[in-house]
């Protein structure tokens, strides 16, 4: 037999050709996704890292996580040597050299210090938004799963939460801040003069004056924001339950309740996490809600001293910082080489942050996952 | 608490001729799962006597796993679920009266279903389950409830080595008796099992058919089931179903060797179904 005679001889045809553009194109789209992610992730890293480290021992810039952002003096003296140092310093130095020449004296916002407000302000943030938002999304997603039956009023609000998670982020920063910034009721001795309305209770009012730009109003903006994400989420693992263990559990003689707490909520946990995660990494990265409900620009001090010195509700009410909003306060400087440190580490101590959120969720869905198979 | 001891002495003898006494009355019951709109069962009348096997056939659709949930109301959980006519009286007691709590009703009557369904949990885990959600936490209370429900669903000499070990590691035939082991555990009085077989192959299931004639001393059982040959061989009687009627119930010898009804005869031959 020759070669000529193969039945089986391949034929170059269009369809192969297209076949294989296909698969080309693919494969393009899915590698030029990866490019992009690895191009911006490597910049960020590429020049945020530097702000991470300094020259002398101990090597890591400890001030960068642990002071907050101040403002960076910058001159020159008569020779032309360049100086610049960060405000408190600049006091002691001055004293120490009251006869230096300081020449063409500017200030630059943020350059200085580090990241320590705004850092521990978006952990605060995060972490009441889930509190409270998993809370009512679980609940909900239970009610919705387990509960309620498949009536239209129902498919409606189904319908509500999915469309709610397409509503832009602005429209929930109105949102929070007419409602939680102005109009929530708060128990106070003398009645705003912006309370929308208010009664007595006993010495003190009820007063519906809101609770002006806080972390609470902060974080109960970003709950709203992202609790069409978790009740969707938590909602598609709890139907994900096989439903042989909620009949199993009934015939055993548990009530609903018990049927839930023990033979669905447990297997439902994975999702749960997975619906946490995503999350997170939605609020963590919000700005446009905080920037109306929750920072402002000249909050200087940590969230942690109101709460040692003026007690809870100062705590939950003052503004904080926030790493998002930093950011973009950061970016909206003037074009300066020595503002740029900071700017690149707080992008970059950003993406870390939401990256450690994320995986701290992700082991521990994988933890929870290993320990129920099924 | 209402005292179903009592009742059962005063219960009317089972009319078969077996000395038995009753245990599930099903009077002329019709079922539906659409509001009412078309009925699965059309109007049933059995009784089920204690401490026997009870077997229902009959072909897909027929109403024979309908009628299983019913008795022990599993169908309550499905919204659209309806019973039109007729009662279903257990211990001599309605199941649907006003004052019967379904939770308590499933505690006296368990169920073993079709697909295997252990918790991803431990063996001990998955037969505590049932006594723990009644509340009981005392560990020696546990400890004997889970040894003595593993001995009588025959699966102790398996498993008494690995309790702690997930029940989903067990065999598809030790998960289906480890489903057996639950139910017993919370001392019922009928146990329904709706094809507990068709996943097995055919040593898990001889097992289990064993396992069964053996239950049958402390407990009252109705299976459902698709294979004739394991109605004739566990069942004391059986009930044929067709077309969400009941069309032919008597002991087992009589059904399979000499039935009256035309149509049961050509189910039982295999000439349809």
């Amino acid at each position: 037999m020759t070669a000529s005679e193969n039945p089986f001889k391949a034929k170059r045809s269009w369809t192969q050709f297209r076949g294989k553009l296909g698969v080309g194109t693919f494969g393009a789209a899915t590698y030029f996704i990866l490019f992009c992610a690895v191009l911006i992730f490597g910049q960020i890293a590429y020049k945020g890292l530097p702000t991470f480290f300094k020259s002398e021992a101990p090597y890591v810039n400890t001030e960068f996580f642990t002071s907050n952002p101040e403002i960076l003096r910058v001159w020159h003296d008569a020779e032309g040597n360049k100086f610049s140092m960060p405000d408190k310093d600049f006091d002691i130095w001055r004293e120490k050299n009251p006869d230096a020449v300081i020449l063409d004296p500017h200030a630059l916002n943020y350059s200085a210090g580090g990241i320590a407000g705004p850092l521990v302000g978006t952990a605060l943030l995060v972490f009441f938004c889930m509190i409270i938002a998993l809370s009512i999304g679980i609940s909900a997603a239970i009610y919705l799963s387990e509960y309620c039956g498949k009536g239209r009023i129902m498919s409606l609000i189904r319908l509500s939460i999915l469309n709610l998670a397409g509503v832009p982020s602005i429209v929930f920063a109105l949102f929070g801040w007419g409602i939680f910034c102005h109009a929530a009721p708060v128990i106070v001795d003398h009645v705003d003069e912006r309370s929308l309305f208010a009664f007595s209770i006993g010495s003190s009012y009820l007063s519906f004056q809101g609770w002006g730009t806080s972390l609470l109003a902060g974080s109960c903006t970003l709950a709203i924001m992202v609790l069409p994400v978790i009740i969707t989420a938590c909602e598609e693992s709890l139907r994900a339950v096989p439903g042989g263990f909620r009949e199993a559990s009934f015939a055993l003689g548990s009530s609903q309740w018990q049927t839930i707490r023990k033979a669905v909520l447990p297997y439902a946990l994975p999702g749960i996490l997975t619906a946490t995660v995503l999350g997170i990494t939605r609020v963590a990265g919000e700005t446009a809600p905080i920037m109306l409900t929750a920072t402002s620009t000249d909050k200087t001090d940590m969230p942690m001293q109101a709460l040692q010195n003026e007690g809870v509700w100062a705590f939950f009410t003052q503004s904080v910082q926030a790493l998002p909003f930093h950011i973009y306060t950061l970016a909206k400087l003037p074009d300066d080489p020595l503002s740029k440190p900071m700017q690149n580490g707080a992008t970059f101590a950003f993406l870390l942050l939401v990256m450690g959120f994320a995986f701290i969720s992700i082991v521990l869905r994988n933890r929870v996952r290993k320990k129920l198979k099924w | 608490m209402h005292d179903m001891s009592n009742e059962l002495t005063t219960l009317p003898k089972a009319t078969k001729k077996k000395k038995s006494s009753t245990v599930i009355e099903v009077d002329d019951i019709g079922f539906s799962y659409d509001h009412g709109k078309t009925e699965t069962l059309k109007g049933i009348s059995m009784t089920v006597p204690k401490n026997q096997v009870t077997a229902l056939i009959g072909p897909s659709g027929c109403g024979k796993s309908t009628l299983l949930r019913c008795l022990n109301r599993m169908n309550d959980l499905i919204d659209t679920a309806k019973i039109t006519r007729g009662a279903i009286r257990i211990l001599g007691q309605d199941i649907h009266a006003a004052d019967v709590d379904a939770i308590e009703l499933r505690k006296q009557v368990g169920m073993v279903f079709q697909k295997y369904n252990p918790f991803p949990k431990s063996i001990y885990d998955n037969v505590a389950y049932g006594l723990r959600i009644q509340g009981v936490k005392k560990k020696s209370v546990l400890d004997e409830a889970v040894e003595r429900s593993l001995k009588s669903a025959a699966l102790w000499d398996e498993a008494k080595d690995r309790l702690k070990d997930s029940a989903l590691g067990l065999s598809g035939g030790q998960q289906q008796r480890l489903c057996i082991a639950r139910t017993i555990a919370v001392r019922p009085k009928v146990i329904l099992m709706d094809e507990p077989c068709s996943a097995l192959d055919p040593i898990a299931t001889a097992k289990v058919e064993e396992l069964m004639l053996e239950l049958r001393r402390d407990f009252t059982i109705v299976i459902v089931t698709h294979s004739m040959q394991q109605a004739s061989r566990i069942s004391d009687n059986t009930a044929f179903f067709y077309l969400g009627e009941l069309i032919e119930y008597g002991p087992t010898t009589q059904i399979f060797t000499n039935p009256s009804v035309k149509q049961t005869e050509d189910y039982i031959s295999g000439r349809f179904g």
